[in-house]
């Protein structure tokens, strides 16, 4: 059947393009395999022109698939699921993008597409190394593109096609008014698209522009690590143990920065979009990330230590290995659905278990089995290493920093491990404080090692030498903590003293880490910058650590809801005070020391998005500011709300904020009723949040009142409100008797939400009726936060990634040097 | 042996010694019936909203209490207290991990982690959903 106005082209070129990619992949892993294994250089000659043009074809396709997917997103064909999906016609157009990498598919995709990059690159400047290198890339390839296919072999589905029409996808199936004679044994209408005027929008939290530059840089700080990983193999493939060091080197200082930076870019969106109050959650899909960076940082200085020592080889090889073992473990345990119950953010089975099964073990053997097998010839030293050599120390930070990232990985695998053994353990009752009350340590050692290494020398360090310059950043050190400790107030108690001592070393050992790296510019290398990537790395490191342990320790709940401000909930009550404080629409409410206003709201021209307009005004200096938290209210029809933090930046501390409930509209009927309450003047009613006196009745006879007429009598009730936040407010309400007929004239205390009414006045007894009502009340309850420092980490996470790359520049100068 | 090695075993042993330290820490997934059979002891119970009974959260009154029944999957009930406001995604979620102790006749949570809507077969869900409630618009 021909359906109406859809764009069948584009899926069919994409549907061409994947299968290409795949025969070309596999043609270049078999033609570089061969380039490998062949001893005569002219059929090398021949093989390796095939492989180059495999590869060049394969990459081809890759862009291929990529333009065309986002050829289709930008111009929303919703015929295809994929953009049906993932996007709408309100998104942005920057959100385009990350439409494209919400999906599996479009993830693996950029991940295909960087190792094209990188392969192009390798093949250009490798030499040598090209043919078993590119043998692993290749092979990487082909294991992607199998992801990508969505090819049916031997019954069996092989992953999953991002060309994949609506009509196909099961979608459609149950969508009644869609069928010819709204028949869903029958087929679809052909005009069924005319319905389908809109996507599915991209998820909300997504939507931040964050979003449309954290994947692609984590993305290729995952396909780099690929590149020292496929040098490793090929290293032992080829028995040239030794000599694949040299250009791995750069490659894995790249991939250090990028993927560390990648890692902290999507905690800056954690921080800026999410709610969970930071930027880091030891959440397993972000602990999948870190543990792979953790342990290439390992490698890179295990090969270092080789490279100016001899030691600490094998090592070398087993960390750049693991590295992109790693990698795939994580790719693992956030697309195969494993984690569902343990984490916030990871995909559910998407139906390829098996293919990302196959992904690790196809790669975890062949190159531990290959690693194995050569142990025994990778050369090494005999002689041990001396105490007082930098090798030594730098051994142990890599081994403290390696058996580090293994904790967090087992404790990370606990939903693997449940999965394996059929048990049903789940996280301990603080998770975040499992992994703090461990890594503090592994802070302070790395800490202090960083600080120390750099004034040891290879091999041998005579003491003189090494006391003559690190006295002075010692003493600086020590002086510069002790400061910290003393006037920062940093006493967090939450977990006892013995956690707060452990922060006070770390906060310790990090100031050294930074005093004794930036010293060493000078001290060490007479600040030549060239030469100080290294220091400049690790400073940022120590920055990195300082900025981790000042903002979390001093992190502070601005909306504390302690009695006093809102609500006394009486003696015995159950009720906690919370974190979260509710802000009625034009009175300020305290805050720390801020006074804050909810002034109004405003909608997203296109969304269902609204802005509140929250003022904070400093009751100690003039500070005030005003931020706008924003929150998608019943999206898709769906209740409840997702919020958006704002947070107003100061170099010395963030005040974050977002909206944590709103007063539902639906919902939101006046369904109270009057309360009634006999009481004579002098008594006192109470109500949620304070209480009230009847301070007189009196009568009058005129009243500046419509429709009140001479004769008509009337009573006042003058009726003081005392509300607990110690504001009072009075109310006068009425009771006019209209020759016999009374009727009663309510007054209201809009920011207590009282409506008052006088039902009845007997002598000096009145009936006082007292509603309290949410829908007279627009509000809204936020969380707010002060996180100190936290500009620290950010400005430590990019001087650790100019330190790196400095690094990198000048491997591969030397790298040049040599070979000229 | 060289210092190295006996620096190896000994981080290899410090690394056991925590995970074994922190596997005698774990809390388990529970059902309402095995959670009330341990009051006072951390868990993690698996279980969804029940939206037939009532769920009481007023933000003027007090904006950090949320209270609703629980119903597990063999389809017992228990009545939660939540220290918070509603979490995100708690009215589409399928699936609720609670985390927190039984005790003095309900569930009183730390912690309530819903189902991230970036996952693929939620997503799914409500966007067949929402094919159909578009589609019973188009046909009014």
């Amino acid at each position: 059947m021909d359906y109406i106005g859809e764009h069948l082209l584009p899926g069919q070129l994409g549907h061409f393009f994947i299968v290409l990619s795949v025969v070309a992949s596999l043609v270049a892993t078999f033609a570089y395999f061969k380039v490998t294994r062949t001893a005569s250089s002219v059929d090398a000659g021949y093989w390796k022109k095939l492989a180059r043009a495999a590869f060049v074809i394969e990459v081809v396709s890759v862009a291929a698939i990529f333009s065309i997917l986002f050829y289709i997103i930008y111009n929303h064909l919703f015929e295809y699921k994929y953009a049906w999906q993932h996007s709408s016609r309100s998104l942005e157009v920057k959100y385009l993008l990350s439409c494209f990498w919400e999906g599996q598919e479009g993830s693996t995709l950029l991940w295909s597409i960087w190792h094209c990059v990188l392969g192009l690159v390798l093949i250009k400047t490798s030499k040598t190394w090209e043919a078993p290198v590119m043998t692993v890339v290749s092979f990487a390839q082909f294991c992607l593109a199998t992801m990508l296919a969505g090819l049916y072999v031997f019954g069996w589905k092989m992953g999953s096609n991002p060309f994949t029409l609506l009509r196909d996808s099961g979608v459609l199936d149950s969508a009644v008014g869609l069928h010819i004679n709204a028949d869903l044994t029958q087929p679809l209408r052909p005009d069924y698209l005319s319905f389908i005027k809109d996507g599915n929008d991209l998820n909300p939290l997504l939507q931040n522009y964050w979003m449309v530059i954290h994947p692609p840089v984590l993305f290729l700080g995952f396909a780099s690590t690929i590149v020292p990983f496929a040098f490793a193999v090929a290293g032992l493939w080829t028995k040239r143990f030794s000599d694949w060091t040299k250009p791995a080197l750069p490659w894995a200082l790249f991939s250090l920065a990028v993927l560390g930076v990648g890692i902290m870019m999507g905690a800056a969106w954690a921080y800026e979009s999410l709610t969970f109050g930071g930027y880091w959650a030891w959440d397993p899909v972000e602990n999948a990330s870190l543990v792979p960076w953790m342990i290439l940082a390992a490698g890179i200085h295990t090969l270092l230590i080789y490279k100016h020592s001899g030691h600490s080889l094998r090592s070398t090889f087993l960390f750049m290995i693991l590295t992109f073992i790693f990698i795939l473990y994580s790719t693992f345990l956030t697309k195969s659905g494993v984690l569902g119950e343990a984490s916030v953010h990871a995909f559910t089975d998407s139906g390829m278990n098996v293919q990302l099964v196959g992904l690790l073990v196809l790669f975890f053997f062949p190159s531990l089995i290959l690693f194995l097998i050569r142990y025994k010839e990778i050369p090494s030293i005999k002689k041990e290493e001396n105490v007082s050599s930098r090798e030594f120390w730098m051994f142990i930070g890599s081994l403290v920093f390696f058996l580090a990232a293994i904790v967090i990985s087992a404790k990370t695998s606990l939903p693997v491990f449940n999965k394996i053994f059929g048990t049903k353990i789940a996280a301990p009752e603080d998770e975040e404080f499992a992994y703090n009350q461990i890594q503090i340590f592994v802070a302070v050692i790395i800490g202090v090692l960083t600080a120390i290494t750099q004034y040891l020398r290879y091999k041998d360090t005579s003491s003189s030498f090494f006391w003559k310059k690190i006295w002075i950043p010692t003493i600086l050190s020590i002086v510069v903590a002790t400061l910290i400790l003393a006037f920062g107030d940093v006493d967090y108690l939450k977990h006892g003293p013995g956690f707060l001592g452990a922060i006070w070393l770390a906060i310790v050992a990090s100031v050294y880490a930074i005093i004794a790296n930036a010293a060493y510019i000078w001290l060490g290398v007479k600040g030549s910058l060239k030469l100080s990537g290294g220091s400049i790395a690790h400073l940022g490191f120590g920055l990195v650590l300082l900025g981790i342990l000042i903002s979390s320790s001093k992190k502070e709940i601005l909306s504390k809801n302690t009695s006093g401000i809102a609500i006394d909930f009486g003696k015995g009550s159950k009720e906690k005070t919370g974190e979260n404080l509710t802000l009625v629409k034009g009175f300020p409410m305290k805050m720390g020391k801020f006074d804050v206003t909810y002034v109004g709201d405003s909608a997203h021209p296109k969304k269902q998005q609204w802005y509140y307009i929250i003022h904070f005004k400093s009751r100690e200096d003039d500070e005030e500011f005003t931020l706008r938290p924003n929150a998608f209210v019943n999206y898709k029809g769906n209740e409840g709300l997702m919020a958006n933090p704002d947070s107003r930046h100061y170099p010395g501390h963030d005040v974050f904020t977002y909206i944590s409930a709103l007063p539902n509209p639906e919902k939101n009927k006046d369904t109270a009723s009057f309360k009634s309450n006999p009481v004579k003047p002098g008594d006192s009613i109470y109500y949620s949040k304070g209480y009230m006196v009847l301070e007189k009745l009196s009568s009058r006879d005129s009243l500046p009142f419509e429709g009140f007429k001479p004769g008509d009598k009337a009573t006042v009730a003058t009726v003081r409100v005392h509300a607990f936040n110690s504001s009072s407010y009075t109310a006068e309400t009425l009771l006019i008797d209209q020759g016999g007929r009374q009727f009663s004239v309510p007054d209201t205390v809009m920011s207590e939400s009282l409506i008052l009414q006088l039902n009845k006045v007997d002598g000096d007894t009145a009936d006082l009726g007292v509603k309290e009502s949410n829908s007279i009340l627009e509000y809204v309850t936020l969380k707010a936060y002060k996180f100190p420092y936290i500009n620290m980490l950010w400005l430590g996470i990019i001087i650790t990634a100019i330190g790196i790359l400095i690094s990198m520049v000048r491997r591969v100068q030397l790298n040049r040097l040599k070979k000229a | 042996m060289k210092k190295i090695h006996i620096i190896l075993l000994v981080g290899i042993a410090a690394t056991i010694a925590v995970l074994i330290s922190f596997l005698q820490n774990t809390s388990t997934y529970d059902t309402v019936a095995t959670a009330k059979s341990k009051p006072g002891k951390f868990v993690h119970l698996m279980a969804r909203w029940d939206k037939s009974a009532p769920l009481e959260y007023d933000a003027l009154k007090n904006p950090n209490y949320l209270s609703f029944t629980a119903v597990d999957t063999l389809g017992q009930s228990v009545k939660v207290v939540y220290h918070q406001p509603k979490p995100e995604n708690f009215e589409i979620s399928e699936r609720l991990v609670l985390k927190g102790k039984y005790q003095d006749g309900y569930f009183d949570c730390q912690s309530i982690q819903t189902k991230c809507p970036s996952k693929y077969k939620d997503d799914m869900e409500a966007a067949k959903k929402n094919v159909q409630v578009s589609e019973a618009v188009e046909n009014k």
